[in-house]
């Protein structure tokens, strides 16, 4: 027998839950054949938490708090998506002045949550320096959200009708100031991590994605316009004063782990337009429509979805007239990137694994829910 | 110990008061040995414990963030030395599926040649340990065998990571001694000798080996293989933290663990320190005392290496095999080929 012959044996290697790159609970059943991966088995669920049936036995306003928790890492987005939902259920119109407000609350969030990435992604190739830094920029957006709403994850700010206050004095200021800030940052990121040797030699062809593949595995956001399709929930069903808003919707046709991320750093710029033009255009006016203390929305169903830094995000809700939704139905992109992820892994090697994982951004909260 | 060195004085007059009081000579060459081993070894552990504090400042300093600053000052200065307490007061756990010999005895084998190795570095004009003739030859060597260690620290820890890791190192190790070995090949061309000793002295009047025409190459070479002989990023693939956790460490707890850590920056002492000696001739310098050229030379060694660390990412497996076996290599043979003719011609 000759020595291509031989046969070697597989190993079958748990990647997490507990593993410093699985971005929480997170388990990969990898099949090893030495370095390279023959195949994938994501286990998911360590993180269920039975958000949809907690649904089910409070109040409307009483789960707004819970969707925070979903995708903590974007936590205006959920509210916005379970909001939406409900506004649309019981026919609440919300002031303009409290559209523009959640507008920038859903776009600091947007940068906030896009910087955890490339934080994330940077730190999971051994770019440490590149993680602290980003972590150093979200911190200003932070500090604004904790001035805006006394917290700084989980907001609840975006409530059914409106926001829960106006802004405080001096935020406008600086958020002027942390959207001049931010650029010449970005700079620095691209000048310590995008144009680097090393990191393009790990991200670039690598992970990739097929704009058929991705639409056929329902993938959204960031995920699928690094793949040329530009499918932005913003653009293509606009919520909220989107659509009196200018911005691009980034793509980029590279479908490798580098697409996806330019993607995310592209958007960065773009959400700093978006909120720049916000700030700009601030209708006076109410911050809060008038809803009755018991919400009872008729029976009936509805569907708000968002563009969340992850992709679409979507709260479904059944009402049979009650003051708590009878179904409620989550749908959270990072379920589906996941489901995507054993089509791209097959036939790289264990450290791509993790950059490619890093690229498709999951949050486990969301996935799990 | 040779007769240059500091402490030839001080052990001939012992050496003269132990045989006035009639005890024969080998006994007290056998204890001097051991004192010597022991004093050496709390310098460098000494050095090694700074040079951890080093770069947890630098890489503090990096990332815009401050660093240790509180256990010993504003500096954070004991910090270290409050680490490695703490990691010898944890439990030692040995996994129930370790080959425990093999477990036991991996951190040794890894942390014993990391101190062997500054036998032979010259630390001044005065201290050196020992100017073996085939002084090159003994670092080859004796640096080729953590990788044994390492290795059985892998396997035994019966571990999948570890296995991945110590897989890797051995793989990555291999790769790169031999163009480590073929700038180091170049050096001794360029001397005309294998012994430390001759290297630093060909190196006088400002000649240093980095100034000469192929030698820069070998330098580059050098420090690129020796950059992934101590295994840090870009290279750190046998620990991976983010893809192996903790690569063939990552069942090793307290001081076990320790010694790898510890030997880790022994390593990144020695391999500054050689490249000082081999390139930048050594303690050679106007005006301060030889000691302090060769320390200066050597941080600036170590600083570049952990400039490196903390600015980019890590490379994959087959990139870095690749690299060594595709480009390091046929680059070093061919260094090795114009020393050759430089020296001839």
């Amino acid at each position: 027998m000759s020595i291509g012959l031989t046969p070697t044996e597989h190993v079958v290697l748990n990647m997490g839950p507990q593993h410093p790159s699985t971005h929480g609970v997170l388990r990969l059943k990898l099949t090893l054949d030495g370095e390279v991966i023959l195949g994938c088995d994501p286990v998911i669920g360590y993180l269920h938490r039975g958000m949809e049936k907690i649904a089910e036995n409070r109040t409307y306003a009483q789960f707004l708090p819970y969707t925070d928790r979903i995708d903590y890492l974007s936590s205006a987005s959920n509210n916005e998506a379970f909001v939406l939902a409900v506004e649309r259920l019981a026919g609440i119109e919300v002031p303009e002045r409290a559209q523009y407000l959640r507008v920038i609350l859903l776009e600091l969030n947007r940068i906030a949550s896009h910087l955890v990435f490339v934080a994330t992604f940077a730190n999971d190739l051994a770019a440490t320096t590149a993680f602290l830094y980003a972590f150093r920029e979200r911190e200003v957006i932070m500090d604004l959200f904790e001035m805006w709403t006394g917290a700084r994850l989980t907001q609840s700010w975006i409530r059914i009708g409106g926001v829960g206050s106006d802004l405080p004095d001096g935020f406008e200021r600086k958020a002027h100031e942390f959207c001049r800030m931010l650029g010449p940052r970005l700079d620095e990121y691209d000048g310590l991590l995008t144009g680097n040797a090393i990191f393009r030699l790990r991200t670039e062809g690598v992970g990739v994605l097929p704009p058929e593949l991705g639409i056929d595995w329902a993938c959204s956001g960031p995920t699928l316009r690094g793949s040329g399709v530009a499918f932005d929930l913003r653009r293509a069903e606009p919520y909220e004063v989107y659509e009196k808003l200018g911005f691009e919707v980034v793509t980029d046709a590279a479908c490798d782990c580098m697409g996806r991320y330019r993607v995310r750093m592209e958007e960065m710029r773009q959400s700093v337009r978006i909120i720049e033009q916000c700030l700009d255009h601030l209708p006076q006016g109410e911050v809060q429509a008038k809803v009755p203390r018991a919400l009872r929305p008729p029976a009936g169903e509805a569907y708000g979805r968002v563009e969340s830094p992850r992709g679409e995000f979507g709260c479904y809700i059944v009402s049979d007239g009650g003051t708590s939704p009878l179904r409620l139905r989550l749908r959270t992109p990072s379920f589906f990137h996941m489901a995507a992820l054993p089509q791209i892994l097959r036939g790289w090697k264990i450290g791509d694994v993790i950059a490619i994982l890093g690229s498709i951004d999951i949050v486990l909260g969301e996935m799990d829910r | 110990m040779t007769a240059a060195s500091p402490t030839g004085g001080v052990y001939q007059s012992l050496m003269h008061w132990w045989q006035a009081h009639g005890l024969p000579g080998w006994i007290f060459d056998g204890i001097w040995m051991v004192v010597m081993a022991a004093v050496v070894t709390v310098v460098i552990l000494l050095s090694v414990l700074f040079l951890v504090w080093l770069e947890r400042k630098i890489s503090g300093d990096i990332q815009s963030r401050v660093g240790p600053n509180r256990v010993g000052g504003r500096f954070g200065l004991l910090q270290t030395a409050a680490d490695a307490l703490k990691l010898l007061m944890k439990e030692d756990i040995i996994p129930a599926g370790a080959d425990k010999i093999v477990f036991v005895l991996a951190p040794f084998l890894v942390f014993v040649p990391t101190l062997m190795v500054f036998l032979v570095v010259p630390f001044s004009d005065r201290w050196l340990v020992a100017d073996l003739n085939i002084g090159l030859l003994f670092v080859v060597a004796v640096s080729a065998f953590p990788v044994i260690g390492l290795f059985m620290a892998g396997w035994a820890s019966n571990n999948k990571y570890a296995m991945l890791g110590a897989m890797r190192a051995v793989a990555q190790s291999m790769s790169y001694e031999i163009p480590l070995i073929l700038a180091m090949v170049c050096v001794a061309v360029a001397a005309g000798s294998l012994k430390i000793g001759d290297i630093v002295s060909a190196q006088e009047h400002g000649r240093w080996f980095i100034l000469r025409f192929p030698l820069q190459l070998a330098f580059v070479l050098y420090f690129i293989t020796s950059m992934a002989e101590v295994n840090r990023v870009p290279f750190d693939l046998p620990e991976a933290e983010s893809e192996l956790v903790a690569g063939y460490h990552v069942e090793y707890t307290g001081m076990r663990f320790a010694l790898f850590f510890l030997a880790e920056f022994g390593h990144l002492f020695f391999v500054a320190a050689f490249c000082a000696t081999l390139f930048l001739g050594a303690w050679h310098g106007p005006v301060l005392p030889p000691v302090a050229w060769f320390i200066i030379k050597t941080y600036a060694m170590i600083l570049a290496i952990m400039w490196i660390r903390w600015t980019v990412p890590r490379l994959r497996i087959d990139q870095i095999m690749g690299f060594a076996w595709k480009l390091l290599i046929p680059a070093a043979l061919v260094t090795v080929l114009l020393t050759g003719l430089m020296s001839v011609l």
